[in-house]
């Protein structure tokens, strides 16, 4: 690894780091309640009371920038486990027995690439109640795809190697091959997608909540926060700064965390 | 090649089968979902038999999906208009949208993917991948508020939002969209940008471009004539997949920038329980993404003689 990759792992990790303690913090400690509102304290610009300013209903925006760290972060972890369960599943299935199993579940991974997450949720939304879990299941059903063929080719890759061979010449059974010896082994790059797709996660969560398909008020989301503040760009530009600006950093973090992971990991990937 | 296209048909019946399922089977019952939880018995048993919902799924499905296949996707509940007219009403904003947001992602991304790779390891390339790092970060939601703050709020050269129609001039409709194109194409160049500067990266390695070299061939002309032109499969994969996620995007942009387009009209049906609008707005825009996917396939066999499909 060298020393620029070094420091670009060790920036991610650092911001991740600090991404997490403030999520951790917000759910013990904010400097005021993020649900307060104060009448007289209306949509002011940074100050010493209020680093980040205030919102329209007067409450305090730096509070409400933590407390929304939480929700991100749990989107961002549910929705990528939906996704790599159902595609590392169908991945094995279609990979392992091949055939029409292959075919047909390689058509329906083909179907779901047609669903971006803004596209499930719009439906789900029209059909079910909006709120966070439409969120997880929409942004999960887009990551389904990549978690899928990756697993896929892996499986294709693994299926004929001399100690999978030698395995079932033992006598292993198919459930046991699979889970035993061919997953351990597809591992590495499903980790890296895992982290890849994680700020991917957080950019869907905070454009979801942005349109009212996913996180409702008063609970705080970054994405939620970005829409209230767009009816007030006039009179206070900074409440539409900070909660985008936390987006951005928390995103730019794991990214670059993402990247080191890597390298790291997989060392085929220059 | 007619392999593709049965790969390709079989893809979009899943497609439907998946809409299908979510508004149709999923809720339990779609009649009761339109008119609502107070809605009485008597008038929900006259919509399920007006909507045909008494009869078997499969035989729904099967009616449906002819139907959507001859373009008729419904009535709007709330405009009492078919579904397909409401939809290539809207069409005229959000694909000239989507395509701007193309052009702008590809003018960007390709010069300076490969002006990164011909920079590889020097100032210029790691400034080149400090700023797609940045514009990755970036929500295109909030980079069009910024440029809202900026351009409308702040120096008064655009309107913050609205679209007035084709008929009040090119130069017009043009302007109402740029700050969206630009906010939408800005954030995706940046993928790009990694991705044509890690393949042309790739190529650059390869012994035909050292032999051009060797021959004197100017640098120019070898990233150009040897490098970009092999380079094009990988970039072009990556094209294909982020116009998908332009037209996800160009959803999310129609509401920052409050244009009637394909998102709006969506987004407003959701609030008026308009679920034939929804479904086939999602149909739609979903079966637009997987015929992307399939023209980026075959324009494999275009750019490389030797991929045939038979």
């Amino acid at each position: 690894m060298s020393r620029r990759r070094h420091l670009t792992f060790v920036l991610g990790a650092v911001i991740s780091l600090a991404l997490a303690a403030t999520a951790a913090l917000s759910l013990v400690y904010t400097p005021r309640d993020p649900l307060a509102m104060a009448g007289a304290a209306r949509l002011q610009g940074p100050s010493r009371a209020y680093p980040f300013g205030t919102d329209q209903y007067g409450r305090d925006v730096l509070s409400r920038v933590m407390a929304g760290a939480p929700t991100s972060i749990a989107v961002g972890v549910i929705a990528v486990g939906i996704g790599a369960l159902v595609g590392i599943v169908l991945g094995l299935a279609s990979g392992w027995v091949g055939g029409w199993l292959d075919e047909g579940a390689m058509r329906l991974v083909d179907a779901v690439q047609g669903f971006p997450a803004i596209l499930s949720a719009l439906l789900f939304t029209a059909v079910f109640a909006p709120g966070i879990g439409i969120s997880m299941v929409a942004i999960g059903i887009a990551f389904v795809p990549v978690f899928a063929r990756l697993t896929r080719g892996a499986v294709l890759e693994l299926r004929d190697r001399e100690f999978v061979v030698a395995a079932r010449a033992l006598g292993a059974r198919d459930l046991r091959l699979v889970l035993r010896h061919i997953l351990p082994n597809t591992m590495a790059p499903l980790i890296v997608q895992a982290t890849t797709s994680f700020p991917v996660a957080i950019l869907a969560e905070a454009a979801l909540a942005y349109l009212g398909l996913g996180t409702q008020p008063p609970h705080p989301s970054w994405g939620l926060m970005l829409k209230e503040a767009q009816n007030f760009l006039g009179m206070n530009p900074w409440f539409a700064v900070f909660p985008g600006g936390a987006i951005a950093v928390a995103v730019l973090g794991l990214n670059l965390l993402g990247d080191g992971l890597r390298d790291l990991l997989d060392p085929k990937v220059a | 090649m007619a392999r593709r296209v049965a790969a390709f048909v079989a893809t979009l019946v899943f497609l439907s089968a998946l809409v299908f399922v979510v508004v149709r089977v999923l809720p339990g019952d779609p009649a009761a979902l339109i008119l609502g939880v107070e809605s009485n018995p008597e008038t929900v048993a006259r919509l399920r038999q007006a909507l045909g919902l008494d009869r078997p799924l499969a035989v729904q499905y099967v009616d449906w999906l002819a139907r959507a296949a001859r373009g008729d996707l419904g009535t709007s509940i709330q405009y009492d208009v078919p579904v397909g007219r409401l939809i290539l009403s809207r069409l005229p904003v959000t694909l000239p949208l989507a395509l701007m947001a193309a052009a702008i992602m590809i003018a960007v991304a390709l010069p300076l993917g490969v002006y990164a790779a011909t920079r590889h390891r020097r100032a210029g390339d790691y400034a080149a991948m400090l700023v797609s790092q940045l514009g990755i970060a970036v929500p295109a939601f909030w980079s069009g508020l910024l440029l809202i703050l900026l351009f409308s709020v702040r120096l008064g050269w655009f309107r913050s939002g609205g679209f007035d129609g084709w008929s009040a001039g090119v130069v017009a409709g043009v302007k109402a969209l740029l700050l969206p194109a630009i906010a939408l194409g800005a954030f995706q160049a940046a993928v790009l940008v990694r991705a044509t500067r890690s393949a042309v990266l790739d190529v650059l390695r390869e012994d035909y471009v050292r032999t051009a070299r060797a021959k004197g061939v100017a640098e120019g002309r070898v990233v150009a004539r040897h490098a970009l032109r092999n380079a094009m499969i990988p970039i072009v994969t990556v094209m294909g997949i982020q116009l998908g996620q332009l037209i996800a995007g160009a959803i999310v942009l129609e509401s920052v920038f409050a244009l009637p387009g394909l998102g709006r009209l969506a987004l407003v049906a959701i609030g008026a329980r308009d679920l034939p609008v929804v479904q086939g707005v999602t149909l739609f825009v979903a079966a637009s993404i997987v015929f992307i996917n399939f023209a980026v396939d075959l324009a494999y066999a275009a750019l490389d003689p030797r991929i045939r499909y038979e």
